[in-house]
């Protein structure tokens, strides 16, 4: 579908009653879409055209792309930079923020930044910690977590002033999300932690890879018994798994992803197992969207970029809606 | 102490009932910690409440005690001294993804609350932001000033 005001790249769009953000993401969600989102690696490099490279992958395929922000640890082009190239061209970036890097000093002077480039939606996360990555000696800050950042960033938008009580004279106007593993213990209190983000100010929720639907529907009734089903608008995490062996080694190797046997099992009785990936991972996007309360799925497929626009297409959630990109409508621009 | 603290959340209960009636009976002598001064008790006082937490909590001090809140678990023993729940890298054995070795203070914190009357209620009140500049001050006394309305 095409709304009548799409971005003019570098100008933002009305903000409508209701909504927070002059943003497109935004939009999509309350217009009750299915949204799809996915991730950019930013590059190991100071290259702008890198980072439009990989944005230009999932053209026409997802509504808003994160910028992740120096995740697993890892040393990247940072987030708000990586967002502020994306603006530029109309691009509707999420920008993450980890409280692993920054005090809260930063992190304030980072939103208003951001938001001044055009940034419409803030993912704020706790981070994961430095002995993940490729700098452990680094020192890890964590001055704030995921909660208290939310609630500084609703903060500046709500309330105008920094944590210090000093004024701000024109507010972020950013739409909130958080992060949530219901995959990971204690799974029995996954939810009441996001009836604690909500609280704190998160409108979305992306979450972290999915690959057990029973637990899912688990951690989902769960929050429909809390009453926030309607408060939040809900993204599950998917990924195309390259080979059983790749999947091995993730749920062994990374922190908070679970992987039942029965998905290791498929992909290794498959001829082509990274075909079979993607076929899971559309079999999961059916299953998901079929459950009460999902409002979209967020694809994070790493070194397999170019599977989304295949996933997102053959899984036919996006009901042939071409999601804004820059040059799709020639006119507009 | 690692095990200390272990045995402190499995008697959570007991251990937040004994600690509510410090604190009241601390609040209650605050006619004499006036005489002498909050300002000359701050370090001795500071002293002694660092070994006893730190024995029984590996408590680290932060000057803003919220261990009845969390199960009687010190949240600042999360390596992202995390007050406000798990993060997502808890792994599949409920150990810290930072420091395998060591239960994620999150699971010990859900146990030990259930162990506290209204316990798991207090999980669901979201902490503020940490104060650094409270790291290393009594949080007993802090507790009586504001309890008296005593301006620190």
């Amino acid at each position: 579908m095409i709304f009548e005001d799409e971005p003019v790249p570098g100008y933002p769009l009305p903000i409508l009653p209701g909504h927070t953000s002059p943003g497109r993401f935004e939009r999509v969600l309350r217009a009750g879409l299915f949204a799809v989102t996915s991730e950019l690696a930013p590059p190991d490099s100071a290259d702008p055209e890198e980072v439009y490279r990989r944005a230009r992958i999932f053209d026409g395929y997802v509504d808003a792309i994160n910028a992740t922000d120096g995740s697993g640890a890892n040393c990247h082009m940072s987030s708000l930079a990586v967002c502020a190239l994306l603006t530029r061209v109309g691009y509707a970036p999420v920008m993450q923020i980890s409280c692993r890097d920054r005090n809260r000093i930063a992190i304030q002077g980072d939103i208003l930044g951001g938001a001044a480039m055009g940034v419409c939606n803030l993912l704020c996360l706790t981070g994961d910690g430095v002995q993940a990555g490729d700098h452990p000696q680094a020192m890890p800050v964590f001055d704030l977590d995921s909660l208290t950042l939310l609630e500084t960033a609703r903060t500046l938008r709500d309330e105008h002033h920094f944590l210090s009580g000093r004024k701000i004279s024109y507010a972020p106007r950013v739409l909130l999300g958080a992060a949530e593993n219901p995959f990971a213990p204690p799974t029995e209190f996954r939810a009441r932690r996001l009836v604690k983000k909500v609280a704190a100010g998160a409108q979305f929720v992306q979450t972290q890879f999915c690959y057990d639907v029973p637990l899912l529907k688990a951690f989902m009734r769960q929050v429909e018994d809390l009453g926030i089903l309607d408060e939040v608008f809900i993204l599950v995490g998917l990924g195309p798994l390259r080979s059983a062996r790749t999947a091995e080694w993730i749920r062994t190797h990374v922190p908070g992803v679970h992987i039942p046997d029965p998905v290791i099992r498929r992909l290794a009785g498959a001829a082509d197992s990274a075909l079979e990936g993607r076929n899971l991972c559309i079999d999961l996007i059916q299953e998901i969207r079929a459950i009460k309360g999902v409002r979209g799925v967020h694809l994070m497929a790493y070194r397999q970029e170019e599977a989304v626009a295949d996933i997102i297409a053959r899984s036919g959630v996006l009901n042939g809606r071409v999601p804004w990109y820059p040059g799709r409508d020639p006119q507009t621009n | 102490m690692y095990v200390l603290r272990q045995w402190s959340v499995r008697h959570a209960r007991g251990m937040n009932s004994f600690y509510r009636g410090f604190e009241s009976a601390l609040t209650a002598l605050h006619p004499l910690w006036q005489r002498i001064g909050y300002a000359r008790l701050e370090r001795p006082v500071a002293a002694v409440e660092k070994s006893v937490k730190g024995l029984l909590f590996d408590c680290r001090m932060c000057g803003q005690c919220i261990l009845s809140s969390t199960g009687m678990s010190c949240p600042m023993n999360c390596p992202k001294n995390l007050r406000n729940g798990p993060c997502g890298g808890v792994r599949a054995n409920g150990h810290c993804e930072v420091r395998p070795e060591m239960k994620c203070v999150w699971l010990e914190a859900l146990a030990g609350s259930a162990r506290i009357p209204g316990g798991t209620d207090a999980l669901g009140s979201v902490q503020a932001a940490v104060d650094r500049r409270l790291q290393g001050k009594s949080s007993w006394l802090r507790v009586v000033r504001e309890r008296t309305g005593v301006t620190p």
